[in-house]
């Protein structure tokens, strides 16, 4: 069966939430720590229950109750999120109290929302969803792994109207510890010269978006998403090459059908080689776009990646600030994004036009 | 029609034993597996019972080859589903697909806080082996690395329910022609984090928990490791042994109340056990024998409770709550007791609910008390609840 997404939201180191034009007014950071883009959380939760939420949990729930608005639709059919990390500020929070408090006195509300499903659980509530629930924690995949769920429940016709998410909060212990393990780059850099030099390192993001995806289709649909997949520890370059080329096939495509290739480069050197291989290979007649200049990179970066791509197709619009080479294009109707993780997880999407 | 997922091979490691004999008769005794926290420095060393796994890290490392640097979940991870897939005996494992689906609730959190405390003090210090690839997902990956597992993984999330969640998943996957092969269940190492944050909840019972009774005071936390190994028609054709059972029906509904508590009625209980049926085209009076999430929280077990009597009135199926033996392994005790549910089809068990003495005065039930073997069990019913209101429930059935 046919899979689309309805609606979107997106809360990301860019102006992506709300209306407020698709990606003409670009931010630049000069940091190698990116941050969200907060909407006023007032219009999409109780203020009683802001002041104890964490940021991820903040921008879960309006990301959620957004593209539910957006895709006019009250009650889910099930609600699904991705998180690699989970809530980190209130994991954090205890932790530190444990050890400073030395176990006694300690308030539970961090615990109680440390959980990783406290996002899909508070979109529950809040919405008095009593339907399918769950949430993945698998490191780079997490977000795909949510999608392939929502993917299989709509072909089993188990549930309709699927909220499907990824959610990721970046903090200060975080961002130190990734910092020391070398994810990011020594020096500050301005994240729109990131491909310019590339060097160890890229820059630290976070950030939450939702899809609806149903199977009915609909002019108002914002895009089909045709097929996802993902894979581990490919051998080589070449079979990576194969993996992608089978793909395709799968959807009686080959490369030449792409309109649109949405690369997962970061700036990070190791991480860039794949893209730039392929891009004088496999897709050596594409179009070539990137996106984690703007958003920065982390665990569910792709949901950044799929939000630009429902919204390029739905608006029949590339934003100049994506494209690999500056060619203008055509209006796409088959996009790929290709993403991957530490170079050991690799997902694949492709998006077509309604 | 939807092709049937048949339970191929079972594997546990728990508080009461290293492996599914030493389950078996820990049962048959009736020996629980709580004492003194002995794996880590607690203010709450000698007041708060726990199950712990009855080997050491480095016995743990021994036995499996991995290092010093993975965490404890992952170390019990492995010896479980090395235990589960073994039985399972799939002689062309390797030229099917296959999958590993595992839960946990923390991740390497055990290593992580020895980190944390050097972080703390000094940002620049903490070993970074001891955070670095600690997430959920790395204990995933550590397991499926170690199996040969490849074509697929993932791993799941949704706190006290998160194994049910991955075992039924992997069945999903199954039907959905994806794979033909999934080791599903989950993984918990006891750590200070959850002993902590559930003593902040006031839910610990400081004597060795009663759940179902009614002056019941609270869990004992445990932990463990239960994997299942699921299997196509097609692959339960090809077994030199027989199958145990299929994975009838399952599951997962929210009772979206609150956070942390159940719903007075058990709502989100109620919904995953009658949709569970509905699955399975059973009836409630088929059921032989429900494993209870009864975690001995006077919160949970009232709910449930109040669940199952709406459901099952006016005739009731034995049930118990074998974390009256095992403790609450969080994040493994959907797959710890979804192995103890596919054993009591196999060997006609009904499992003793320990220390029960009162009936709970919302209920018109009791749990069974005794050990029984021989018993003619077809359905089982093993319920799974977390927190954020997570609830799912899984049916076995004898083939």
């Amino acid at each position: 069966m046919k899979v689309y997404i309805r609606s979107s939201a997106c809360i990301s180191a860019q102006k992506t939430f709300g209306n407020v034009g698709f990606l003409n007014d670009i931010i630049e950071y000069n940091s190698t720590r990116l941050a969200a883009i907060e909407p006023d959380y007032k219009e999409f939760i109780d203020p009683k229950l802001i002041r104890r939420m964490s940021h991820v949990i903040k921008m879960g729930v309006a990301a959620a109750k957004e593209c539910l608005n957006n895709g006019d639709m009250e009650m889910p059919g099930a609600i699904i999120t991705g998180t690699a990390f989970g809530c980190m500020e209130d994991t954090v929070t205890f932790l530190t109290r444990i050890v400073e408090q030395d176990e006694e006195l300690l308030p539970p509300t961090a615990f109680i929302q440390s959980t990783h499903n406290t996002v899909a659980a508070q979109i529950a509530l809040m919405l008095k969803c009593h339907a399918y629930n769950n949430t993945f924690v698998h490191k780079g995949i997490s977000f795909e792994s949510a999608l392939f769920d929502a993917i299989m429940l709509l072909n089993e016709a188990e549930a309709d109207n699927i909220l499907v998410g990824g959610t990721e909060e970046m903090i200060d212990a975080s961002f130190k510890v990734f910092t020391r393990l070398g994810l990011y780059r020594r020096k500050p850099v301005s994240n729109l010269s990131l491909f310019a030099t590339p060097e160890k390192g890229t820059i630290g993001s976070q950030g939450a978006g939702f899809f609806l995806l149903t199977g009915k289709s609909s002019p108002d649909n914002q895009a089909e998403l045709t097929g996802l997949t993902t894979f581990y520890k490919p051998a080589d370059n070449e079979d990576i090459e194969k993996r992608i080329t089978a793909f395709l096939q799968k959807y009686l495509l080959t490369a030449n059908d792409i309109d649109l290739v949405i690369n997962g480069k970061n700036g990070d050197i190791k991480n860039d080689e794949i893209y730039t291989s392929l891009n004088s290979s496999l897709f050596k007649n594409n179009n070539t776009a990137n996106y984690k200049h703007l958003s920065g990179e982390y665990s569910v970066a792709s949901v950044f990646s799929l939000w630009l791509a429902a919204n390029i197709l739905k608006r029949g619009a590339v934003p100049g600030v994506i494209l690999e080479n500056e060619v203008k294009i055509d209006t796409p109707k088959k996009i790929l994004i290709f993403n991957h993780y530490q170079n050991k997880y690799y997902s694949l999407m492709l998006v077509s036009a309604v | 029609m939807e092709q049937s997922v048949y339970i191929a091979g079972v594997g546990v490691i728990s508080g009461i034993g290293n492996n599914v004999a030493e389950h078996l008769a820990a049962f048959e005794r009736g020996e629980p597996g709580m004492a003194d926290i002995t794996l880590f420095k607690s203010i709450h060393q000698y007041d708060r019972p726990v199950a712990e796994v009855k080997l050491t890290d480095d016995e743990l490392i021994a036995h499996t080859g991995l290092s010093i640097h993975n965490s404890r979940t992952a170390l019990l991870s492995l010896v479980a589903a090395k235990e589960a897939l073994a039985d399972a005996g799939i002689s062309n494992f390797k030229e099917l697909r296959t999958g590993f689906v595992s839960a946990n609730t923390v991740g390497g959190m055990d290593k992580s806080e020895g980190f944390f405390i050097d972080f703390l003090a000094d940002n620049s210090k903490g070993k970074l082996k001891n955070v670095f690839d600690h997430e959920c997902g790395s204990m995933t990956e550590t397991v499926a690395d170690q199996l040969g597992i490849s074509d697929f993984m993932t791993t799941i999330s949704t706190a006290c329910s998160s194994s049910a969640n991955a075992i039924f998943y992997g069945a999903r996957l199954i039907k959905n022609d994806i794979l033909d092969v999934v080791i599903a269940g989950g993984a918990d190492a006891l750590t200070k984090f959850t002993l902590n944050g559930f003593n902040t909840l006031m839910i610990l019972d400081k004597d060795l928990c009663k759940p179902f009774d009614e002056h019941r005071e609270g869990l004992n936390l445990g932990e463990g490791a239960g994997y299942v190994v699921l299997v196509s028609d097609k692959v339960a054709q090809m077994l030199k042994k027989p199958v145990y059972c299929t994975l009838s029906g399952y599951n997962n509904s929210n009772d979206a109340y609150h956070q942390t508590a159940s719903s007075p009625d058990g709502t989100g209980s109620y919904l995953a056990m009658k949709k569970a049926l509905k699955k399975s085209g059973l009836k409630p009076s088929d059921i032989d024998y429900i494993n209870l999430h009864g975690t001995g929280t006077p919160n949970n077990d009232s709910a449930e409770g109040t669940a199952v009597k709406r459901l099952f009135q006016p005739d009731f199926p034995p049930m118990s709550s074998t974390k009256s033996f095992t403790g609450h392994t969080l994040g493994a005790s959907g797959g710890v007791e979804a192995v103890f549910s596919v054993l009591a089809i196999r060997h006609g068990l009904i499992y003793p609910n320990l220390r029960f003495e009162t009936q709970m005065h919302e209920v018109p039930f009791e749990p069974e008390t005794k050990f029984q073997k021989g018993k003619d069990i077809k359905h089982v019913m093993s319920n799974s609840f977390g927190f954020g209101g997570n609830c799912t429930s899984l049916i076995f059935s004898a083939v």
